[in-house]
């Protein structure tokens, strides 16, 4: 995939550039908002990666101005200010996802794969997820493993489906956070494991390949064949 | 500048001799008005005389002639304390009486007129008299007249009380401003001296008060009280500076301490990797920190919330349950909400959500019974209440632990605060004062309360809308033992 960062500090920059190369995905970089739009305009990318901050050209203008001409690159903004009404802001001027300075490579790379994935498979009415012999009907909410019914409350269902959309893809612990209980705060303690590993008890436990897997230093993944 | 040129340069010694100058001054206009009144009383008084007396004189001219005239008017004024007289032919020669030089003119024109006149073979200066001249058939003149003594003695008793006023009332001005520039003056200097003491670090000094309750000591009040809120937040910054030297300083050495070891120990590239690992957690950890310093400094400075929504505290409040559950049931504490439907206040989501959270995770971090208390052995539960009290959403988080101290329930809302015993245990110590500082933001405010035994800490947020009619609370209870 073809990905445009636009960061204004190079530490910042190569840090990105470095994890997306090695990750398969081809890079093009700008260090300042005017040069990030002449690229983004003239350019086809996949994904954008687009700092706040910029000098000559500040990151939602450049955004503004992409959104206004009808580009729909999905764009993830960077930011160093964490507040909550600058994250609103930025999704309303067509940010796809928003990131708060210092962050995790692993969570900028799982929120691109997510950004990335959404791009290629858009508007896809699925009434079925299926990951190895785990089915979820989203019809009837019910879950399968093997031909065996799994019993789930409606958050884990919530889980469950989330993961499964993202299948083969990491998702991290703000990313779940986020899609099923719509919080960007820090919980503090590691809830959100405990909610994953009640979850990976009742689809994992009594069978044999497991089908969620923990990825250290980032987050979890369903797929088959795990381990 | 000397004492007395700092006493004439005092405000309050300019303003007691303004206010004396202006009551010398009132008093000078209500002396002359009725000074003016009194003469003209006076004035009017001698004319009605003269106008009587000139009546009885033309009615014996009238009736007995010139003759008898004369002989009437020689006779008055020999009288004591006689009226000035004065009969003259027509062309103004003296027939009888008792006045020996007027202006000529006088004579000319019948009515009344204030005049300066001699008295006959007197030497002395002219008199002055209010005088009537009445023009007699045949064109004889007569001239009666009061002398206006009396009233120059009414005038000179006016202007001596005039003055003797105006001396005293300067006098007492004078004694008055000095008393008065001098206690001013000298009760200011005693504050500008402490304000110098203040200035200089003794951060403990206070402005005198004299006690009387006047302006100066409401003044010194309100400043006293303004240095008390100042050196509270001195050391409120002085314990926040330390705790924050103790908080991000141990993470801080940790982190260099692992850094440190890993390259001088070195080893396999295991090693290394968990020592980047230890680097990685710890710095986010202090992260975190900052997070929740940047989100309380900016409540603190009541900064804006982003945009407001309606927020329905029972479905916040279910969903941070939710979210906890697990964590709950793990430590086999049962999580209880009750809410009342429809608890509406108007905020930003996110933030209710994390005061919230932070609640119910110190609900959890801290609130197991304590082994042993009480003999009874109390069931490690924590109840989530969400109700309306008048125009406020109150939510609260109780739980059975040791609970807080009634000294030191304020004190933990502070930042970093953490009590005795809980500073190993993970957790900033900001916790509760980011609720606090959400719920301040909102304009409510978080109490701390005695659950009997355990802890109970109130979310107060002010109501979006008007009361509605009480519902009966809906009970979730989603991890209850006594149910299995």
């Amino acid at each position: 995939m073809r990905i445009l960062i636009v960061e204004d500090d190079p530490h910042t920059a190569t840090f990105i550039a470095k994890g997306l190369a090695e990750d398969g995905h081809t890079v093009d970089q700008a260090d300042n908002g005017r040069d990030g739009l002449f690229l983004a305009t003239t350019e086809t990318y996949d994904a954008i990666v687009l700092d706040r901050m910029l000098p000559s050209v500040d990151g939602l203008t450049v955004l503004r101005t992409l959104r206004g001409a009808g580009n729909a690159t999905p764009v993830l903004v960077l930011t160093a200010l964490g507040d909550v009404d600058h994250r609103v802001e930025g999704l309303r001027a067509g940010a796809d996802d928003y990131l708060v300075k210092p962050f995790a490579y692993a969570e900028l790379s799982a929120r691109i794969d997510s950004l990335l994935r959404r791009r290629q498979s858009p508007g896809t009415e699925t009434t079925e997820l299926r990951v190895g012999d785990l089915e979820l009907n989203l019809l009837t909410r019910e879950a399968r493993r093997a031909g065996r019914n799994i019993e789930l409350q409606p958050r884990e269902f919530r889980l469950l489906e989330y993961m499964m959309r993202q299948a083969e893809r990491v998702v991290t612990r703000t990313m779940l956070l986020e899609a099923v209980w719509d919080y960007h705060f820090d919980p503090q303690t590691n809830v959100i494991d405990v909610h994953v590993s009640r979850l990976r008890a009742k689809i994992d436990r009594d069978f044999d390949a497991p089908l969620l897997s923990t990825v250290r230093g980032a987050g979890y993944m369903i797929r088959d064949g795990a381990r | 500048m000397t004492a007395l040129g700092k006493l004439f340069g005092a405000t309050a010694f300019r303003l007691a001799l303004a206010i004396l100058l202006l009551s010398a001054v009132g008093a000078g206009v209500v002396l002359t008005v009725i000074a003016w009144e009194v003469v003209s009383v006076v004035d009017r008084e001698i004319a009605r005389t003269i106008d009587a007396e000139s009546q009885g004189l033309i009615d014996t001219f009238d009736n007995e002639g010139i003759r008898r005239l004369e002989a009437v008017i020689e006779a008055r004024k020999r009288e004591p304390g006689a009226s000035l007289y004065l009969l003259t032919t027509p062309i103004g020669e003296p027939l009888a009486g008792n006045v020996d030089q007027i202006p000529g003119e006088v004579l000319l024109h019948p009515g009344f007129l204030p005049i300066i006149y001699r008295g006959s073979g007197s030497s002395e200066r002219g008199r002055q008299a209010l005088v009537g001249v009445y023009i007699l058939p045949g064109g004889f003149r007569l001239l009666i007249g009061h002398d206006l003594g009396d009233r120059a003695r009414i005038g000179g008793v006016m202007v001596r009380a005039l003055a003797i006023s105006l001396v005293f009332f300067a006098a007492l001005g004078a004694v008055g401003a000095l008393f008065v520039a001098r206690r001013v003056l000298k009760r200011i200097d005693d504050m500008n001296t402490s304000a110098h003491g203040i200035m200089a670090g003794d951060l403990t000094r206070r402005l005198p008060v004299s006690g009387s309750g006047d302006e100066l000591d409401r003044l010194a009040e309100g400043l006293n009280e303004m240095l008390g809120r100042i050196s509270e937040l001195m050391a409120g910054l002085q314990e926040v500076s330390d705790n924050i030297a103790h908080d991000l300083r141990t993470p801080l050495t940790r982190l260099r301490n692992h850094a440190e070891a890993a390259l001088a120990f070195g080893g396999d590239a295991a090693t290394y990797r968990q020592a980047l690992e230890k680097t990685i957690e710890e710095s986010d950890q202090l992260i975190r920190i900052f997070n929740a310093l940047l989100l309380i400094a900016r409540a603190e400075a009541g900064g804006d919330m982003g945009p407001l929504q309606p927020v329905d505290i029972g479905d916040a409040a279910k969903s941070v349950a939710e979210l906890y559950e697990p964590i709950a049931e793990e430590g086999g504490v049962a999580l209880t909400v009750r809410a009342e439907a429809g608890l509406k206040v108007r905020g930003n989501r996110e933030l209710i959500g994390q005061a919230i959270a932070n609640l119910v995770d110190n609900a959890l971090k801290y609130g197991a019974p304590q082994q042993g208390a009480g003999g009874v052995e109390a069931k490690p539960d924590v109840v989530i209440v969400a109700g309306r009290t008048g125009d406020s959403v109150v939510l609260t988080v109780a739980d059975r632990g040791p609970g807080i101290e009634v000294a030191d329930r304020a004190r933990v809302l502070d930042r970093f605060v953490r009590l005795e015993g809980s500073r190993s245990r993970p957790g900033s110590g900001l916790g509760l004062s980011l609720a606090a500082a959400v719920a301040r933001m909102h304009g409510g405010a978080v109490e701390l309360e005695d659950n009997q035994p355990g802890l109970r800490v109130r979310l107060t947020l002010p109501a979006a809308d008007d009361p509605p009619q009480s519902k009966a609370p809906a009970e979730l209870v989603l991890n209850d033992r006594s149910a299995r």
